[in-house]
Order: structure tokens, then C-alpha cells, then sequence
């Protein structure tokens, strides 16, 4: 490193036992593309001394060529990471930065301003204990500062350094300083819930209260940036709330022992304690405080430990262990702010999963109450969520969860939302309230159709429709895909001779005139299906293009998929894995497709299988293509 | 009343959290283990994870042939002590085509003995989750990689792909195919894995420390003779230097710096005065600019 102190040069134990007794702080940077935001935390890190001279050098060398300050450090290069955004010169993602100074270690959230990624300043405002804004001294309190203030507050950041960035190009002036304080204030102290803002003047650039006070700004007397950052209290408040711990994992080695591993999320725990297990409602008291290093005497919040009970009770994974005297409570319906994530918009009426501290289950999410502009704060009506945006609604879980709301607790009262098919975090939700019976969510008020049926299987209903000779291979491929599509999380259901013949069409026989209507029924039978929202698979000959084209036209064109097992006659009868082409050529089968009634080949099948060339695994891998394309 | 906690106390939880999620949600994980100091961290927090259980995965190595003696012996005795499954995987195309990084170069080497050997051994083990040892600080590409970090069939990485990661709750969930990989260091420092190393009393292999060694210096790197496959050229002959290495991995492809630090003071010292950051000292990251990037897009770690 360029420089550090000369403890380490003289006397490196002294130097260490310092440093193990170094608290974390982690922050999040929020400004818009110009404010200069990168051009802070490079300084940060340069004034720390975390700059090795390879670094440095490369810095140099960057900044002569792609820099924008005339050949002088661009800072900026320092922390803008991935290749493809170097050369947009935007942050694209949230990066993650490391230095410390005497007293802490600082793990900085660095996230791009621009509107659009709203969710990454979200996802990097979710871990940090302090925020700084920055503002343009010479563009004051914009649009985007107040949202990046609202993004900040609303997922539980309390302190803000509102840092007034590039004091140099007004001229260091006190009076631009406290206009933009007070236009803040006005903004913010009735809009957020803040428990502390600290207005620094500072430019980036130039160093200016970055560590220490700046001769340029001989009328501030508060603290710098640095100053602020080592000084802070904000350890505390977690572990003065009432103990949350939820249970991540049983330990078992052995008969003996029983754990239950987590990280403390919340308040204290000593052995002794009384606690409820939620939701069952359980309780029981803490017998150890199991370490690899020994028992403790008592853990606090941000611990991961391993408890045992004196009770032998039922405890496993998604289970939150609390304090007795103040546990919190449980319920499956409730009212939650959500920001989502996805490029699809997010659905009212959808399935998703949700998962909070080590729950898991599946939701709903009801109709919107309204969305947040986050440029105006104004509530505006919605019916869906766009990404990046914001909004009120109910939700309903499948399970009772325990929890306490958001605001007075984040690890209980915090989830993400994720999509059953691409498996996506598709958003974040902070847990408002539990809805008491009387608010349930009106389900009623929207109608049950084709469309909401499939929507809560997270699929879209199809008829697949095998068509081919007998001994084709229809049976075979069409069980294959059943049981992938099942594999896939996808709800199927089969017709095929055996399920349909016994029981629905057992009165019919094999004259051309019973074949029509064997077809009609198994036609009108997978309508059904798929207005269940189903994903309806046939097996059947099916040799008439006539009857093929009538259950085409009885479900949506595009639900109707027509699969021709092409196999020829002589490879099938080759096969005759039942003996029946033996016996049709004998002329014990009258009618017998192919032999003594004729096959119609469909003309445009959905999808062709020559089973000549692929095998029935391939075969159904290809229909498998069509359904997640189409 | 309040408990404090420092810094590594916090990574240190932070890191245990995350490997317990692991074994919660996923099918059939692995710790991959290089025996290098960030791996040695790795295993320890994992035996601290699930005490007093062991821990309940394998730990894998990916063998190139070409790694120091020493760290092959270090290996063995660790697997031993600690009483863990310990898998050992070479590329066996490239044992068969006898691969030799003096004759292939090194990113053929590398390419085929790490990064092809490792999608090798975790497809043959159907491993769904594989731990790593990897830092943000390390690189700027990995400043931006999750903690939980998803790779496709072909084990490529998509960065602009990630899904975002909020408070400590991890989405491991995978498509059809895809793989994940953890990085529970992912917020350690450099000087955070000495300085624990250092407190915790973890045993490391003893190449990070200082000793006479034989080596020979080549374009100005200096290479430790640890076996006769290295060509000597004509009149060359090895010399007694003190020295020791800052990164482990590949011996011809290692750098060892001269040094007199032969305890772990001496070595934090060493490495808050100096002057090069750590990659340095590894072959493989000059090749191009965002070189690692490229890498990791391709499927190594």
C-alpha cells in the first residue's frame, strides 16, 4: 500500500490487536450519473491508502486515455467494474467496495442512479446501516435525489449524509450550501422517516471534507465524511429488540444432540431464557449456546450460533425461535409495500413464492391498491407493476408465517418474491401489517376463468394432440413428456386408450361411425381439461383429418398442438409390440388402420417426430422446445 | 446489555450464515478446495458451521499435476485431521496427453487442467452447489458478482443476468441445468483472511512463509524448482534464495517473491507495506484486460 501508518513499520502486533477490535460499517452511495458518485468512493478508497501502486498505476494509465479529467486521476475509473459498462462509462450493477480506517472496516454498496435500476439501489440500501446522497452543488435537490432518499428510507436506511458534492464549481459558497440543506429538509422531514440527516459540503474531486476539515469551507464546522462514518452509532439498535432467531438448519449429529442453527436477527439471548417457537407456539427454555469455540455466556443480533432446548420439541427449517415475553406474531394474509424487479410485469391473481428469513411458501398477490410515484411520492392507481416500480397491495400465503412489520423489524418482516418458472427474484416486499379476517383479500371480485385458472398453475393450458399408426410410439413419448412436464412443476393430465375406453367409451366399438364419436368425446373431454387450465395430453390413432380438425377448432389455436408420430408402416409393423398388425394381416382385426383402413398424414402438424432419427427421450424434448416457445 | 462484535467476528457469521442456507436448500453440495489461505478460512468456518457435526459435504480438489509438493501433502494431512470426504479430480484427457504448461503454454494448462477439469468433476458428481473461496477485492469483475452466483449448463456466468440479492435471504433456486456457486468470503479482504488466519491459529501450507528454496528466475518471475519436469536451459542452475509465495497454485505458473517474513505478523506486514496487489504474483490474469472477466464468462471459477 502507498501508506499506512507507522505502527505497522514498527510494530505490527500492536498494529493487528488494533485492527481485530475494528467495527463494520456498511453504506450505500446514491447519486445520479453526474453527481460525481464514483469520483467519492474512488476518493474514499485513495485517501484510506487501499490503493496498491500496481492499482494506482493502472489508474494513471487509464486516466490518460479513457479519463474525462484532462489527464488528472479520474477516480471514477477506479470503481466502475465490469468491461461492458466501461465502455457505456455507466454502472450497470450494484458493486460491492472494501477499505477501513482506524477505527472500522466499510463495505460499500456502490449503485447506479439512473431510474431504471431503482431495484439495484434497493438491493444495496437492504444491507446498509448508513446512506449517503449526494447532490450537485451547482444542480441542487433534483427529482432523483428525492427518490434515491425515498428508495433509501422506505427499505429502513434511518441516517442520511446528504453529501453537497462539487462545492468547487460555486465557488465554495455557504449561502448554495444551506439553500440546499433547507430545500432537503423541506422534502425530507415530512416525507421520510429518517432518524438523522447530516449535511457535509464536500468536492470529490478536490478532497474537501472527504477526511479531514477543508480550508475551503472555513464556515462548516461539523464533522467530514470520514469523520462521520468512523463515529456513528448504529450497532445497538438491533440487538435492543425483542430476540428473533430464525432457524436455519436442525444439527444432529448424533442421539444426544439436538441444535437449532441461525443467525440471531434480533435482540439477545442468554441460556436460562424462556422462548416461543413460532408459529406452532411451542415453548421451551434455552439450555446452551452452542460454539465451535465453547458455550456462551449470551449472543446477540448478527451472531450465528447453535441453540439447544431443555424441551425435546419439534422444531425444523422456516421456524423463528423468540423471546416468550415478547414474541411476535403469525398470520398469512397481509398488507405489504413491493418494489418489483422483472422485466414482466407483476400479476394480481398470480402464484409466486415467497420467502422470508428461512420461510418459504406460496402467494398470492391481490389487486393493487395503488402504486408510489417515486419522482412525486403521489399515490397513483395501478393494475400492475412494472419493474422498478412501486406499489401497495394485499397478499395471501399458503402457510401461516411468523413475522413482525417491516419497519420495526427487517429480518422478520422482509421477503423477496419469486417466479415459480424462471425461478427469478422478481421482487422485494416489506411486510406493512397482517390482515384481520374482515380485510381479507376479495378473491370474488375477480372471475374464475380459463385464463385465472392457468395463471395459478403458472402455465398456459394446451391440448397435445398425438396422432400417428399404431405401434407409432405415441404412448411412449407422450408418457415421457407427462413426466418431465411434471418434473417442470407443470399440471398435466393423460387420455389415452386404457383411461378412456374402460370407462367414458365403453359403449363404443371400432365401426367408422363409433371411431368418430370415440374422437368426439375424447375431444370434448380434453376441452375441459384445458379450460381447467391443464395441459391435456392424447394418445390416440386418430387416422381422420376430418374429426383432427373438429377438436382443433373446439379449443384456442393456439392451445391446439398436433404432434405426428411419423413412423412408416413397415417399421411399426416390424415392431408390433401388441401382435396386432399379425393378426390384421391374418384378417382377424377388421378395420385395422393402416392394414385394412386407411391413415390421412396431417398436412401441417405443430410438430413432426420422425422416430426413424430421434428417440422418444429427443422426441419429447423437442415438443417440450415447442410448449416453452410458442 | 450488549454483545460487540468486530469485523471478523461479523464476516465470520456472515459466512456461516451462508454456508448453512446452502446445505439447507441444495441437493448435493461441495466445498472446492485449492489449499491455497482462502480456502484454508473456508474449511475452518465450515467446521465451525456445523459443529459439532462435521461438516456435511465433500470438500474437492481440482488437480492440474503441476501443483507445489508441498500443497499436496498439506492437502492430505487436512483431509486427514479434520476427518473430511476428500475427492481429487484431474482432467484425465489432459493426464493422458501428459499436459505440461512448458510445452502447451499456460492458458492451455490452465483452460483445460482447471477450468475444463472443474465442470468435469462437478457434472460427473451431479453437484448442484459448489462453495469457493473467491473476494470481492480480489478483482474488479468479482466486486459486482453475488454471493450466490448462478451458472448455465455450460457452466458460463452471465453478468448481467444476476438476480438481485436483498438483506441476507438468497434465492437458490436453479432452472433445469444451471449450477450455483457460493462465495462465502465474498466480503473478506486480503488483509481480513491474514488477519484471521492469524487470530484463529489456522494451519496454512508453509509456502506463504519465508524459506531458502531452490528457483530460477524467468522473465523476471521467480520459479521454484519442485520437481525435475522443470527444463532447465543450458548452464542454468537453480539458486538458494529466501523467498515465499503470496498466491498458490501452479508451480511454473507462480511467482515467489524474495522475503525474509517467515511468521504471520511478518507476512501482514509484508503485505500492508507493499506495493503490488495480489494477482500479481498469478500468471494468468496479464493476458488481456478484463481478462478474469472473460474467464468467468467461460466457466472458470
Amino acid at each position: 500500500m502507498a501508506h499506512v501508518s507507522d505502527l505497522i513499520a514498527t510494530d505490527i502486533e500492536s498494529y493487528l490487536a488494533a485492527h481485530e477490535q475494528k467495527e463494520l460499517l456498511r453504506f450505500i452511495t446514491c447519486g445520479s450519473v453526474d453527481d460525481g458518485k464514483s469520483t467519492l468512493i474512488g476518493r474514499m478508497l485513495y485517501e484510506s491508502h487501499m490503493l496498491f501502486d500496481d492499482h494506482l498505476a493502472a489508474l494513471e494509465a487509464d486516466s490518460k486515455k479513457v479519463g474525462t479529467q484532462d489527464g488528472e486521476i479520474d477516480f471514477a475509473l477506479l470503481v466502475d467494474g465490469l468491461a461492458a459498462e466501461r465502455e457505456q462509462g455507466i454502472t450497470i450493477d450494484v458493486a460491492y467496495r472494501f477499505f477501513s480506517t482506524e477505527k472500522r472496516k466499510y463495505i460499500v454498496a456502490d449503485t447506479p442512479g439512473h431510474e431504471e435500476y431503482t431495484r439495484n439501489m434497493a438491493t444495496g440500501a437492504s444491507t446498509a446501516d448508513v446512506a449517503i446522497i449526494l447532490v450537485d452543488a451547482s444542480q441542487g435537490v433534483l427529482t432523483q435525489t428525492r427518490r434515491h432518499s425515498f428508495i433509501v428510507s422506505m427499505v429502513g436506511v434511518k441516517r442520511i449524509i446528504l453529501a453537497v458534492n462539487k462545492l468547487d464549481l460555486v465557488d465554495y459558497s455557504e449561502d448554495v450550501f444551506n439553500k440546499i440543506v433547507s430545500d432537503y429538509h423541506n422534502f425530507a422531514d415530512e416525507a421520510l422517516q429518517l432518524d438523522e440527516i447530516t449535511a457535509i459540503p464536500i468536492s470529490a474531486l478536490k478532497g474537501d471534507n472527504i477526511v479531514g476539515p477543508s480550508e475551503n469551507t472555513p464556515w462548516y464546522n461539523g464533522q467530514s465524511i470520514i469523520e462521520y462514518l468512523e463515529s456513528v452509532e448504529v450497532s445497538s439498535s438491533a440487538q435492543s429488540r425483542p430476540f428473533r432467531m430464525p432457524v436455519q438448519w436442525v444439527n444432529r449429529p448424533s442421539r444426544e444432540f439436538r441444535g437449532f442453527t441461525g443467525l440471531i436477527g434480533s435482540g439477545i439471548v442468554s441460556p436460562g431464557d424462556r422462548i416461543r417457537v413460532l408459529p406452532s407456539g411451542t415453548e421451551s427454555v434455552v439450555e446452551r449456546i452452542v460454539t465451535w469455540e465453547g458455550d456462551l455466556e449470551m449472543a446477540g443480533a448478527g451472531r450465528s450460533i447453535t441453540l439447544t432446548l431443555s424441551d425435546e420439541i419439534d422444531i425444523s427449517r422456516g421456524d423463528i425461535i423468540t423471546a416468550a415475553d415478547n414474541p411476535c406474531s403469525s398470520a398469512d394474509q397481509f398488507q405489504s409495500r413491493i418494489l418489483w424487479m422483472d422485466e414482466s410485469a407483476m400479476m394480481p391473481g398470480r402464484q409466486y413464492l415467497f420467502k422470508s428469513s428461512t420461510q418459504t411458501t406460496s402467494m398470492t398477490l391481490g389487486q393493487l391498491k395503488h402504486r408510489i410515484d417515486v419522482n412525486t411520492l403521489e399515490e397513483l392507481p395501478a393494475k400492475v407493476l412494472d419493474m422498478n416500480e412501486i406499489g401497495v397491495c394485499n397478499i395471501s400465503l399458503s402457510s401461516r408465517i411468523a413475522f413482525d412489520p417491516y419497519d420495526e423489524d427487517p429480518t422478520m418482516g422482509g421477503f423477496i418474491i419469486v417466479d415459480r418458472i424462471t425461478n427469478n427474484t422478481v421482487g422485494m416486499g416489506l411486510i406493512d401489517f397482517e390482515l384481520r379476517r374482515a380485510d381479507n383479500i376479495h378473491w370474488q371480485s375477480m372471475d374464475v376463468t380459463k385464463k385465472s385458472r392457468a395463471e395459478q398453475k403458472s402455465q398456459k393450458p394446451r391440448l397435445v394432440w398425438f396422432t400417428g399408426l399404431s405401434g407409432s410410439g405415441k404412448s411412449s413419448i407422450a408418457n415421457i413428456l407427462e413426466k418431465k412436464l411434471q418434473a417442470m412443476g407443470r399440471h398435466t393430465i393423460s387420455l389415452d386408450g386404457d383411461n378412456v375406453r374402460h370407462g367414458l367409451n365403453r359403449d363404443l366399438g371400432f365401426t367408422k361411425a363409433d371411431r368418430v364419436e370415440n374422437i368426439r368425446r375424447i375431444g370434448e373431454t380434453s376441452k375441459l381439461m384445458v379450460e381447467a387450465g391443464l395441459i391435456c395430453i392424447t394418445s390416440f390413432i386418430s387416422p381422420f383429418e376430418s374429426e383432427r380438425l373438429m377438436v382443433r377448432n373446439l379449443v384456442d389455436s393456439d392451445e391446439f398442438v398436433e404432434v405426428f408420430v411419423d413412423t412408416p408402416l413397415e417399421v411399426c409393423e416390424q415392431r408390433d409390440v401388441k401382435g396386432l398388425y399379425a393378426k390384421a394381416r391374418a384378417g382377424e382385426l377388421p378395420n385395422f388402420t393402416g392394414i385394412s383402413s386407411p391413415y390421412e398424414s396431417p398436412n401441417n402438424p405443430e410438430i413432426r417426430i420422425d422416430t426413424t432419427q430421434i428417440s422418444a427421450e429427443q422426441a419429447a424434448d423437442q415438443i417440450i422446445d415447442y410448449l416453452s416457445k410458442a | 446489555m450488549h454483545d460487540r462484535m468486530t469485523h471478523l467476528q461479523r464476516l465470520e457469521a456472515e459466512a456461516i450464515h451462508i454456508m448453512r442456507e446452502v446445505v439447507a436448500e441444495a441437493e448435493n453440495p461441495v466445498m472446492l478446495y485449492s489449499i491455497g489461505k482462502d480456502s484454508s478460512v473456508m474449511l475452518h468456518i465450515a467446521m465451525k458451521a456445523f459443529h459439532p457435526a462435521k461438516p456435511p459435504f465433500p470438500i474437492m480438489h481440482i488437480d492440474t499435476m503441476w501443483k507445489f509438493s508441498e500443497m499436496i501433502d498439506f492437502r492430505e494431512k487436512m483431509a486427514n485431521d479434520l476427518g473430511l470426504d476428500l475427492i481429487v479430480h484431474i482432467n484425465p484427457e489432459g493426464k493422458e496427453m501428459g499436459m505440461n504448461p512448458f510445452i502447451h503454454g499456460s492458458s492451455m494448462h490452465t483452460d483445460m487442467m482447471k477450468t475444463q477439469g472443474l465442470k468435469q468433476a462437478l457434472d460427473a458428481h451431479g453437484f448442484d452447489v459448489a462453495f469457493g473461496g473467491a473476494r470481492r477485492d480480489e478483482e474488479k469483475s468479482r466486486a459486482k458478482e453475488r454471493i450466490f452466483s448462478f451458472r448455465n449448463e455450460s457452466h458460463h456466468w452471465d453478468p448481467k443476468r444476476q438476480r438481485p440479492e436483498l438483506w441476507n435471504l438468497y434465492n437458490s433456486r436453479k432452472n433445469q441445468g444451471e449450477s450455483i456457486r457460493v462465495f462465502p468470503l465474498s466480503n473478506w479482504t486480503e488483509l481480513d483472511i491474514w488477519q484471521y488466519i492469524h487470530l484463529e491459529k489456522i494451519p496454512i501450507v508453509p509456502l506463504y512463509l519465508a524459506k531458502p528454496r531452490p528457483v530460477v528466475e524467468r522473465d523476471g518471475v521467480l520459479i521454484l524448482v519442485d520437481d525435475d519436469r522443470l527444463p532447465m536451459e543450458e548452464g542454468e542452475e537453480p539458486m538458494m534464495k529466501t523467498v515465499r509465495f503470496r498466491t498458490l497454485g501452479c508451480y511454473p505458473l507462480t511467482g515467489a517473491v524474495e522475503s525474509e517474513a517467515d511468521t504471520l505478523p511478518q507476512i501482514i506486514q509484508e503485505m500492508l507495506l507493499t506495493t503490488t496487489s495480489e494477482r500479481q504474483g498469478r500468471v494468468i490474469d496479464f493476458d488481456s484486460t478484463a481478462s478474469m472477466e472473460k474467464k468467468k464468462q467461460e466457466g472458470y471459477f
